[in-house]
Parts: C-alpha cells; structure tokens; sequence
C-alpha cells in the first residue's frame, strides 16, 4: 500500500483544498452555534469546544498540506514557470498544478483564518 | 430673572448637551479607548502601506523604468503581494480578536454593581436603574452612570429594532423585539455625552437621542437616591392642570396621580440635560413648544399636539415639568 497517492489527472484534484477548506469553516461553524444555542445538548465545556476546533484545524491543515504537496510535485516541483499555456498535455498537467497549489496555499490561510476566533473567545455571547 | 435663567440653562445645556462629546474619537471609557486605539493603529499602518505602494509606483514609472527579469519580478509578487498581506491581515485580524473578549465583556449575572435597563421605543428611551440595593428607579431619555464603575445594560425594544450606542463610552449595541442583549460599559471619565439611535426605526430615527452623563459615583449616588422619591415640585399647582388636561394618561409624575405608562416617565424632566429624546435644550420654551407642536418637532411619534390648549396653561404646565428636578 502506498502512503502518497500516485499522480491522476483529473480536474477533481483542483477542487481538494477548497473542499477541506469549506468542510473545515461548517464543521466550526455548525458546531459553534450549536454548543452555543443549546450547551446542555451537547454536554461540553467551552474548552471542549476550542479543542474540538483546533483538532479539526490541524487534520485540515494536513489535507490542505498533502494537497499542496501533490499538486507541486504535478507542477514538476516548480522546474518550469508559468504560464503554461502551449496546447499540449504536458502543459495542460502543469497548469493544473500550479493552479492547485495556489488554490491550496488559499485554503490553508483561510482555514488559519476560520480557526482563529477558537484562540481569543472564551465564551459563548450571550 | 426667569428669561435670564432659562436661557442660561438653555446655553448651558447647549454647550454640554450638544457641542460635547460625542465622536468615538474622544474616549470616555474603557471599550471607546480600545477602539481608538485600534483605529489610529489601522489608520496609521494603511497611509504607511499606501505611501509604501505609491512610493514604488513612482518609483518604477518615473526613476526606474528598466524592465525587471521574470525570476525577480514574480519574487515581488510572492512577497509583496502574497506573503506581505497575508502576514499582516493575520496580524490584523488576531489582534482584533483578541480586543473582542474586552469589548464585549458579558459580565456574568450579578457581577456588575448597576444594571441599566433600556426599552427602545419610537421615539424615544425608557429607562430604569435597577441598583444592586434599593427599589428600582424609572426615567427616560437620559442615561446617568458612575465614573469607574462597570453598568451593565439590559436592552430591550417595544416595537421595532433600535440600536443603543454611547459613541465616546463603547457599543454600539441592537436592541430587538422579544429579545434582550447585554452590554456593559466602564466610563473612565465624567462628562455628557450624546447617544444617537444607530438602527433606523422610523419617521424620526434621526431625532431619537439621548444624553448620557457620567458621574462621580458619590454624586452619581445622591443623584439616583433623589430620583427614587418624587420631585419637590411635584405638588405646585401646574400639575393640577396637567392631570386637567389628560397628560397622566400618558405619562408618569412620581407624587402625582399621573399614572400613564404610554409615554417618558416626567418625573424628573427638569433635571435632564435635553427634552424631546435628545433633541431640545431643557428650557421651558422648549417644553412648551413639544407640547404645543409635538407633531413638527417629533413628526410620527404618538404624542398629539395639544395646541388648542389655553397657552397660559401650556405655559403653567412647562414651568410646573421645568420645575421637577
């Protein structure tokens, strides 16, 4: 079995990081407002909360990571600079992983972004 | 002697009531200095960026105008159009988050010593102090509160959405129908200061205000204990005319058999730095002219003007309201 998954072209790949990046904000947000509408349903402390955040960050920071990873090696780790715009297959693979890696490099601050709020608030506004 | 002294009352609570403070710019408490601080930071820290970009634009397009090789160029663009903004708008963002839990500090229940009730209604502000001990106090449209003192404020609305803010103080906070949101604040400074309704609520939005005064809290405590018993005035013989002429329906005079709850609670006007809901100096021809022409100076607010009364008697009445202090 192998643990880095072998390099596909498909247009999904292009879509991974911001797929993590919109399961990440609903998982925090969702779960924020729930705890914070009805904390007895859930049975947590605020901490608890924090920490469920912070654990969903980092899983989703590691996708977004692997992502990035991925479509940098399918840019040629960066051999040959943009833009790619021959109509060639070849060109076509570097494109999308270039596009992929920016794409990743966004999701990965915005996630940042997200999470941070579970750093500074201690307490539901009530 | 009396025109002397009602437009000396009237210059004074010109000066005070309306030319005082009332930008978020000038702090008067704990919240507003944060958030002060937070704008002269963004302020000064975007004209730097904006002379830093102007700076290379000039730069490039009047002194320097070879063209840069690919390999340095996108190095720009990595770190001054990825990595720059990111970092700072990381920055940013942190650090208003970390402001957020001091410029919303819900206290727990109990922990402030005052608690402040406010009803929004159009046009105007209902309130009631409620103190940690004695019997709760009722009066409107001006809010007083002690000077190092935490008030938490209990905002409520009777009818539409208002918006309960005291720029120089912090907040600004909805007050919504059926709901309640709290929000306390921590004057560091006496002064007054003026309150605008920040949600627009109807006809005369702009003209629902109020006039806040932060108090040392010796005086801010005297204060509240005369306002719990009725005026000294209250007995004078204006108010006989008052209740004549149907105003109790309406409005509250604590001594008096005026027992309306429809409209401010009167029982104190005379002390208030502004009548009408922020909008008027407290003078007696200001009073007489809100109840003559309540319907022009306030246009859609549910006081009916009373112009077909004698004006002797909507003189009396003004003097008798001036009066209750």
């Amino acid at each position: 079995m192998r643990l880095i998954p072998k390099e596909i072209e498909t247009l999904w790949t292009l879509f991974t990081a911001p797929v993590v990046w919109a399961a990440h904000f609903l998982v925090c947000y969702i779960g924020a407002a729930l705890y914070c509408a009805k904390p007895e349903l859930i049975g947590l402390s605020f901490s608890a909360v924090r920490a469920g955040i912070a654990a969903v960050t980092l899983i989703a920071l590691s996708l977004i990571a692997l992502s990035a990873w991925l479509a940098w090696r399918q840019w040629g780790f960066g051999r040959d600079d943009p833009p790619h715009d021959d109509p060639t297959r070849r060109d076509r693979t570097l494109f999308q992983g270039f596009a992929t890696l920016l794409l990743s490099g966004l999701s990965f601050i915005a996630v940042i972004f997200t999470a941070m709020p579970a750093l500074f608030l201690t307490e539901c506004i009530r | 002697m009396g025109q002397y002294f009602s437009l000396s009352a009237a210059s004074l609570s010109l000066a005070s009531g309306f030319a005082g403070a009332r930008s978020v710019l000038e702090p008067a408490g704990a919240e507003a200095q944060q958030i002060a601080i937070l704008f002269w930071i963004m302020l000064s820290g975007g004209a730097v960026i904006w002379l830093g970009v102007l700076g290379v634009l000039l730069h490039s397009a009047l002194f320097n105008r070879r063209r840069l090789a690919e390999k340095s160029a996108s190095r720009i663009i990595l770190w001054g159009g990825v990595v720059f903004p990111s970092v700072t708008l990381c920055v940013l963002l942190a650090y208003a988050l970390w402001l957020m839990p001091g410029l919303r500090p819900f206290a727990q229940a109990g922990a402030a010593g005052l608690r402040i009730e406010i009803t929004g209604r159009q046009f105007w502000w209902e309130v009631v102090y409620r103190p940690a001990q004695g019997p709760p106090v009722a009066s409107a449209n001006e809010v007083r509160l002690p000077v190092g003192e935490r008030v938490e404020f209990t905002l409520k609305s009777a009818d539409v959405i208002h918006s309960f803010w005291i720029p120089p103080l912090g907040g600004k906070m909805d007050m919504i129908p059926g709901r309640t949101n709290r929000l306390s604040l921590l004057a560091t400074k006496p002064g007054i200061f003026r309150g605008p309704c920040a949600e627009y609520c109807g006809t005369s939005h702009a003209l629902m205000a109020f006039s806040a005064v932060a108090m040392e809290p010796e005086a801010f405590r005297s204060w509240l204990a005369a306002q719990a018993i009725p005026a000294e005035g209250a007995g004078a013989s204006g108010g006989a005319l008052f209740l004549r002429h149907g105003c109790g329906s309406c409005h509250f005079v604590a001594g008096t058999d005026a027992r309306g709850l429809i409209g401010p609670d009167l029982s104190h006007l005379g002390s208030r730095a502004t009548v009408g809901a922020g909008i008027l100096p407290n003078t007696e021809d200001a009073v007489a002219r809100f109840i003559a022409r309540s319907e022009l100076i306030k246009p859609g607010s549910r006081m009916p003007a009373f112009d077909m009364l004698p004006p002797d008697d909507i003189r009396a009445i003004a003097a008798w309201l001036r009066g209750l202090q």
